[in-house]
């Protein structure tokens, strides 16, 4: 029985954090032979996602995904993680799916295979010439998870394996609510604790008070935590979250972040009035919302023009600790860009304009997460206060929003170790030598 | 002592790697020129502690980079990407003559690395850590699927890769120490050839089909391409695997690899009859100073007669002899003379690779496992526990298991998946 040639793929490592890079390559091809390497992932809900490269072969029979440039497919040039970042819903899926684990203890896993040619659809109808399984984790081995349901407070907290103590790290996510982990997750493989909050399924606040005891509750959860640093506790917030760390950060009295990470969010109240509307929503001028071509629906404009009003916006003038703000240019859910260039004018005239740093990223959209997971320029979104669904228009374009993703979560680590981990003071007598 | 200022970052990438893979450990964030102990900590499936340490001092910039710095001391030295695994050993006050092999191939070693102030040797359980985190090390890649082998009366285990295959297949034969050893075989599987790990000492009798059963139980599975076929052997393994090749008609390898293997062995008959003639000679053992067994002049001299050892000459694919020099429990490197000899007499030595390795034992298991100088040993089917003397010493042997193993899996990747039918 003749054999046709089989090639090895190999994928290293094969087990790997889900912000790890790997190793794609294929050896034992005939020389200059094309083939198509494909990736094939089902989500939690059951949806495939998928995306492909086309590669020739070198004289050599290998393909070596970190160096050799794609010519065509989900995405094109040398992309070690072209694979990961710009998988896509499988032809046929349901409609404005979007990509998220929302079981942390598990690993996604993704089968990688190699076809023969430059194949562009029809993967399942046609077996590989090879295929190799990898998983990604967003915890490392011993990485602790515990559930966190105390004074009306509800939230997961991540412990990073060792003694500790260890940094905390209160990460706040956005307005479609639930208790999301996955950030969370990997802060702590990163030497973190961190909390995730379940923010906006508590009754609505009445009082702005009620709202900042609230969080100031939540703070010191994590700050009092026997595994936590206390002066060593920052907060990171995405979109809505963002704008809850900024209004922590100037007005909770009894809490004081050491650092702030804020995404795609901004300083302005959404409702225009105060922080318990915030929540509320009901006072949200919806008259602003557009929709697309396409019946998507773009929010940027409800804040804009930002308002001159102080009551409407958060005092950034009363923020004393190091923010870090991470932005996409073509965010079409908040005018996070125009709110940033207002929050340096405000902390310029306020003389704390060094402690900001501003990360904008062209062509990024709003959801800006841990790298190498999919970009979506739009997907399904249910408003908290009024369970419309909508499609909801995010922004970005694939490959310019997913090397937003990969810069800026290095540096948001970077500036997280830079505040939140004690260094060796130079003050300290030096060892000799 | 001074209140902890500093807080030290301790990564290891991948957190979560095969058994072969290399990792990287890599100390952040502490005092520069600072002295800090690396320790690795492994609780074997029998409840045994193994552990390993490195002094290191951090760089200007406060950092250890275990891939790049060199150990001053401990339990290895110099520049060691993998000496907290390989150089692993039995905590003090472990019983004697231990040995760390995995039973259970399907989960993940763990290991246990941590930080410790300055250069310490001991006591590592009473002394605080300054970090620690648990890496995972596997056998089986994902995707690697376990299946049990029980038709045609042979047992075994049958590791597939992933994907639609067909792959080449392997038969993976462990030494006299018998049961049914597959973490070998899941590594194998790992790196896409389809393992069959064979229980063949079950009982004394063993007859030569059994392995003949094996060897089409092999070839017949619908995911194994049945002309490429390989053999790997360790030890007693070693000379079923050469005994098979030249005197089956059915099996018919495309290559074999002979780890620490010999070709004397009485030819004509079964198992049971090379082991009693191993026992004929059993005045022959030595020992060691410290009452360790020796076992490598059995089978000296080297035979002149070819009804006691394997005809070599004969032999029809290629064949990797992979060699320990200082092998106590067997005379493999005067079986591997011997064999170059007759091969070049036959005419058919183009087939034959030795990799030598000085000061290498018996145990030359897959890379990073840590060696184990001698250890207990009791043979299938009997009662009686020896120390073995195994031999080699722990850097040198270290060595030889990583370039051994990746010269074996190069050797049957170029035998089984790039040579034209």
């Amino acid at each position: 029985m003749a054999q046709t040639v089989t090639p090895i793929l190999s994928v290293l490592p094969t087990r790997g954090l889900v912000d790890e890079k790997f190793k794609v390559a294929l050896e034992n091809l005939p020389p200059r032979f094309p083939v198509t390497l494909h990736s094939l992932h089902q989500s939690e809900d059951k949806d495939y996602w998928e995306a492909f490269g086309y590669y020739v072969s070198d004289d050599r029979g290998r393909v070596t995904v970190s160096q050799d440039a794609s010519l065509g497919g989900t995405y094109t040039g040398a992309e070690p993680m072209g694979l990961l970042w710009s998988m896509r819903p499988v032809p046929g899926s349901r409609t404005g799916l979007r990509l998220r684990k929302m079981d942390v203890q598990s690993p996604m896993v993704v089968l990688i295979s190699a076809y023969k040619g430059h194949v562009f659809e029809g993967f399942r109808e046609q077996p590989p010439m090879a295929s190799a399984v990898t998983e990604r984790w967003y915890m490392a081995p011993g990485v602790q998870r515990i559930d966190i349901r105390e004074r009306g407070v509800k939230g997961t907290i991540f412990i990073p394996q060792g003694p500790g103590p260890f940094p905390g790290v209160l990460d706040m996510w956005g307005g479609g609510g639930g208790l999301v982990e996955y950030r969370s997750a990997l802060l702590a493989s990163h030497g973190f604790v961190s909390m995730a909050l379940d923010y906006l399924s508590f009754e609505t606040f009445k009082t702005h008070n009620e709202c900042l005891s609230y969080f100031e509750k939540v703070f010191s959860i994590i700050q009092q935590h026997p595994q936590v640093i206390k002066d060593r506790v920052g907060i990171c917030g995405l979109s809505l979250g963002a704008t809850v760390t900024l209004t922590m950060a100037a007005y909770c009295k009894s809490i004081s972040p050491r650092c702030c990470v804020c995404i795609s969010g901004s300083h302005v109240f959404p409702s225009g009035v105060s922080f318990a509307e915030v929540f509320q929503f009901k006072e949200m001028d919806m008259g602003k919302a557009r929709l697309d071509e396409q019946k998507r629906v773009i929010w940027r404009d409800m804040i804009l023009p930002i308002p001159t009003d102080p009551q409407r916006k958060v005092a950034m003038g009363r923020i004393k600790c190091p923010l870090l703000l991470v932005n996409g240019d073509d965010d079409q859910n908040w005018a996070t860009v125009e709110s940033a260039e207002d929050m340096a004018k405000m902390m310029r005239a306020a003389g704390n304009d060094h402690l900001l740093t501003t990360l904008t990223y062209h062509d990024a959209g709003h959801l800006i997460e841990p790298p190498y997971t999919p970009h979506f320029r739009a997907s399904n979104f249910i408003v908290q206060h009024s369970k419309q669904k909508v499609v909801m228009l995010w922004g970005g374009q694939t490959k310019p929003h997913a090397d937003a993703q990969e810069d800026s979560w290095e540096k948001i680590l970077a500036f997280l170790r830079q505040h939140l981990y004690p260094c060796p003071s130079s003050s300290l007598p030096q060892a000799k030598l | 002592m001074e209140t902890n200022l500093w807080r030290l970052l301790l990564s290891v990438q991948p957190s979560r790697g095969l058994v072969d893979e290399k990792f990287s450990v890599r100390v952040q964030n502490a005092p520069p020129a600072h002295p800090l102990t690396m320790h690795a900590l492994l609780h074997s499936e029998d409840g045994d502690t193994w552990e390993a340490f490195g002094h290191y001092v951090t760089d200007s910039g406060g950092d250890v980079n275990v891939s790049e710095d060199p150990s001053l001391g401990g339990t290895y030295d110099g520049v060691e990407p993998m000496g907290l695994l390989w150089s692993l050993r039995p905590a003090p006050g472990s019983r004697p003559g231990l040995r760390f092999r995995k039973r259970d191939a399907q989960t993940p070693m763990q290991v246990r690395l941590s930080v410790y102030q300055g250069h310490q040797s001991e006591g590592f359980m009473d002394r605080a850590v300054l970090a620690s985190v648990m890496v995972e090390r596997w056998y089986m890649a994902p995707g690697v699927r376990r299946v049990n082998i029980t038709e045609g009366g042979v047992t075994g285990t049958l590791f597939l890769p992933p994907g639609p295959g067909p792959f080449p297949g392997l038969m993976d034969l462990w030494g006299g120490g018998g049961g049914l050893v597959e973490y070998r075989p899941a590594l194998l599987a790992s790196h896409g050839f389809a393992s069959l790990a064979l229980d063949y000492l079950k009982q004394a009798d063993v007859k030569n089909e059994y392995f003949e059963d094996a060897y089409r139980v092999l070839q017949q599975h619908p995911q194994v391409c049945k002309n490429r076929i390989g053999l790997v052997g360790l030890s007693f393994g070693s000379s079923v695997a050469l005994k098979m090749s030249v005197y089956s008609n059915v099996i018919q390898p495309r290559c074999i690899v002979c780890v620490s293997g010999s070709h004397i062995q009485h030819v004509g008959g079964t198992l049971a009859d090379i082991f009693a003639d191993i026992a004929k000679n059993q005045k022959k053992t030595r020992y060691n100073e410290e009452n360790q067994v020796i076992w490598r002049d059995l089978l000296l001299p080297v035979p002149t007669d070819l009804s006691k050892k394997v005809d070599v000459g004969r032999l029809q694919c290629p064949l990797l002899l992979v060699v320990g020099e200082d092998d106590q429990n067997w005379p493999v490197p005067e079986s591997a003379d011997d064999m170059r000899e007759m091969m070049e007499g036959a005419g058919n030595s183009h087939l034959l690779t030795v990799l030598s390795y000085p000061r290498a034992g018996h145990l030359i298991e897959p890379p990073y496992s840590p060696h184990c100088r001698a250890g207990t040993f009791m043979a299938a089917g009997s009662r009686k526990k020896f120390i073995a003397l195994w031999g080699g010493e722990v850097a040198p042997h270290s060595r030889a298991q990583e370039d051994a193993w990746r010269k074996t899996l190069d050797f049957l990747r170029e035998n089984l998946y790039c040579s034209a039918d």
